[in-house]
């Protein structure tokens, strides 16, 4: 029971970890002051929910598990997130774009997830959704500039769309551990959401004038730990100080 | 009341809402602190001074981190908003306030050094999680706002 709920909380803070590392490549390199500091920022929230959720499944875990060792000592095989979120800084408008259907995803999440029946999980999602509603705002409004933008990045932003909608639907397909954790009353089932989450995302890009993309054909296999082949390389930098120096802190 | 926030100096953690609970035993001090943002990087610094302060004191002091409820911008003082305000930080105003960046939303943020509301924002994140860019349209000075979370 204790081990479920700590693989599920795990699961769905990988989410977060990663993305949150993917933005943090950006830290200096964004494509003005303004939006290197909000992605950053965006980075920093989502690093800062991590550690909430790890500290708990640690907490269940026992023995030696602590959150540094959850979020830098497994193997590939071992993360659950989802493809979406390892896909790599193509460009701005690709940053955006996956930025923008992992934000609206992870909205509608957390307001299933302060129902939950473990007072823990409640928490961590009231507090992240107060700062998951700007990350919405933020990539919404970013969608909007790109796509309704010049004739540029209005092309740019529509292949973005159109390459990474094939990740979108991994993120409202449920894995076995969450449908049992939401038939406890302890997790979501984010399929209960999916429809949902499909309208939200083309009534922005309808605004954006975005063509949403036709084709149904989904990737998955993120959630059972069969990840495409970036994020091993995200792994190997993500990883390197705590292999090289083994068990360094703060 | 002598530990600030270390990253608005001028804001001590108990106008900024940020301790929830303080108890006396003996000399045992317990204190729980909530964070403003989830991934706050002040809160390991701030339970290190609140130590140092207590332990001046002559108490020690064990710190609790608390997550709910979850810290809004309705706690901090009247006091602290006009530390704020003085500092050249915008106090909070509404959720609205800062909503929107593309359309001609009403200009409702006061500039902390003219007064003026002619003021447009530049990026919903500024210096920190917890404030947004605003630019003056009359005095040109760029400023701060903290944001409205509740």
């Amino acid at each position: 029971m204790n081990s479920n709920l700590a693989n599920y909380i795990v699961q769905i803070a990988d989410n977060n970890l990663i993305l949150a590392q993917r933005l943090g490549e950006l830290c200096g390199h964004a494509a003005t002051i303004e939006t290197d500091i909000a992605l950053t920022n965006i980075s920093l929230d989502l690093f800062g929910q991590v550690r909430s959720y790890y500290q708990y499944a640690a907490s269940l875990m026992g023995n030696e598990a602590s959150e540094d060792s959850i979020a830098f000592l497994r193997t590939e095989g071992e993360y659950k997130n989802s493809l979406l979120v390892e896909q790599p800084n193509t460009d701005f408008a690709y940053v955006i774009t996956r930025q923008f259907f992992y934000d609206q995803f992870h909205l509608l999440f957390l307001k299933k997830l302060q129902h939950s029946s473990d007072e823990n999980l409640r928490a961590i999602a009231l507090k992240s959704i107060k700062e998951v509603t700007y990350h919405v705002r933020f990539s919404s409004d970013w969608m909007l500039r790109l796509g309704d933008g010049t004739e540029e990045s209005h092309q740019r932003v529509s292949q973005a769309v159109s390459d990474l909608w094939t990740y979108t639907n991994e993120l409202v397909t449920a894995s076995e551990i969450e449908l049992e954790m939401a038939s406890q009353g302890i997790g979501v089932n984010p399929e209960e959401f999916r429809a949902e989450y499909f309208t939200s995302l083309k009534s922005v890009l309808n605004e954006a004038t975005i063509p949403v993309p036709e084709h149904s054909y989904f990737q998955k296999g993120g959630k059972q730990g069969i990840h495409t082949e970036h994020m091993g390389f995200i792994l190997t930098e993500m990883q390197y100080m705590q292999r090289t120096y083994p068990n360094m802190t703060w | 009341m002598q530990v600030a926030d270390p990253e608005i100096p001028v804001l001590s953690i108990i106008d900024m809402g940020v301790v929830r609970s303080a108890r006396l035993q003996n000399s045992e001090a317990y204190i729980e602190i909530t964070p403003t943002y989830s991934g706050c990087p002040a809160m390991d610094v701030i339970g290190d001074d609140i130590k140092k302060a207590m332990k001046e004191a002559g108490f020690q002091a064990h710190i609790k981190l608390i997550l709910a409820p979850a810290w809004t911008t309705d706690w901090i003082t009247e006091a602290g908003r006009n530390a704020l305000q003085k500092y050249g930080i915008a106090p909070p105003l509404n959720p609205d306030a800062d909503k929107d960046a593309l359309l001609g939303q009403k200009r409702v943020v006061p500039c902390p050094q003219c007064g003026s509301t002619n003021t447009l924002m530049i990026s919903q994140f500024g210096s920190t999680a917890c404030k947004a860019l605003f630019k003056c349209e009359d005095c040109l000075e760029p400023f701060d706002y903290f944001k409205c979370l509740r």
